[in-house]
């Protein structure tokens, strides 16, 4: 199963490819032409991105999250859950990379197939970075409204993160 | 709504750093953050040249429309407010597919390109649709089967079994994706 993900990408080229071809396309001109099309895009797309990182980078370097996990640390202990996922599971909707350094942290403190390595495997597995998405799909197009849509991203980060607790100790 | 917190992390985040005494790290980190934001665009570009380029190849041989057709009768149900046929419909299937065997970075483009074409059908173009927020929600649970980056980081720290996580990741998505889609119908109905 692990290699499955290296047949896909080959056999997904290879699809378009001949699909392309039987259906008398110009496939090599199409791919030039469609590839254009990025440096549009990513022009668009880089004011967003750095928006959100000096908002994010700010945020997190100034230490409020520590301040945060200080206060409910004793919460999780009183439900008896491993304190040592919360800064990993507040971490994953707002910065990706940063979720990632922490579980790298996380592995090399408990390793990876300890109970804490394992939860912690399935938040970053099963989740994204809310916020990533949101400004880059959203300033991709120019939508400045965006109604109730972080409420759902952030929602679904939530369950996400409660489910990996829940279902890490119930598997492991 | 971007715009409120975008400003509550920057004011947050400096008038913390008063307290904590950061300051300089965090004049460092601004001054070194258009940069970072640089580094994230060259790691995208190549990406979105690569893959704008094989899709438009499938746009133009008329696979994504096949496609689109194939995947109606399930997707109607997630986005009722996307008409039959409709180009959308391609993108977002292959941004699944590539989330779903965790290739996250080939997804982005299509998700781009996907809400561009979402784009096409919204009324209010500064205001984002409920097709739109439907399939961020779709990206935010992260619907993965093989979670790729975290499986190749266990493999890096030694695990006993790097890939035994991937049902708990299934697991927990479906359950996530599920209550994200009935949470989105819900906020839906009462922001109508």
């Amino acid at each position: 199963m692990n290699n499955l993900s290296d047949y896909v990408i080959p056999f997904i080229v290879l699809c378009i490819v001949l699909y392309g071809i039987k259906k008398k396309v110009n496939v090599y001109d199409t791919f030039v032409e469609g590839s254009k099309e990025s440096f549009d895009m990513t022009l668009k797309i880089f004011p967003s991105l750095l928006a959100m990182v000096v908002g994010v980078n700010i945020f997190l370097k100034s230490g409020v999250l520590d301040f945060i996990f200080s206060y409910l640390k004793p919460i999780f202990n009183i439900i008896n859950v491993q304190v040592e996922i919360l800064p990993m599971a507040i971490m994953r909707p707002i910065s990706g990379s940063a979720a990632l350094a922490i579980l790298n942290d996380i592995f090399l403190n408990y390793g990876p197939d300890s109970l804490i390595g394992k939860i912690s495997s399935i938040i970053q597995g099963s989740t994204d970075t809310t916020f990533y998405v949101l400004t880059l799909y959203f300033g991709s197009i120019g939508i400045k409204k965006i109604k109730y849509a972080m409420w759902a991203g952030l929602f679904c980060d939530l369950v996400g993160i409660i489910g990996a607790i829940i279902i890490g100790n119930m598997l492991f | 709504m971007i715009n409120k917190i975008w400003c509550s992390f920057i004011i947050i985040g400096i008038i913390f750093s008063l307290f904590t005494g950061r300051m300089d790290i965090i004049t460092s980190e601004i001054l070194k953050s258009s940069e970072t934001a640089l580094n994230m665009i060259v790691k995208i570009f190549p990406v979105m040249a690569l893959w704008l380029g094989i899709m438009n190849i499938a746009l133009k041989s008329g696979m994504l429309n096949k496609l689109s057709k194939l995947v109606y009768p399930v997707l109607k149900i997630i986005f009722p407010e996307i008409p039959k046929k409709h180009e959308s419909l391609g993108y977002i299937t292959t941004n699944i597919v590539m989330n779903v065997f965790g290739l996250g970075n080939a997804a982005t483009p299509f998700g781009l390109k996907a809400m561009k074409s979402l784009q096409e059908l919204n009324e209010k173009k500064d205001t984002a649709s409920r097709s739109m927020i439907t399939f961020l929600v779709i990206n935010t649970s992260g619907v993965t089967l093989v979670p790729t980056t975290v499986i190749s980081l266990r493999m890096l720290y030694n695990s006993v079994s790097p890939g035994g996580i991937m049902f708990g990741c299934i697991l927990v998505t479906i359950i996530s994706l599920t209550c994200g889609l009935i949470f989105d119908r819900i906020l839906w109905r009462i922001n109508k």
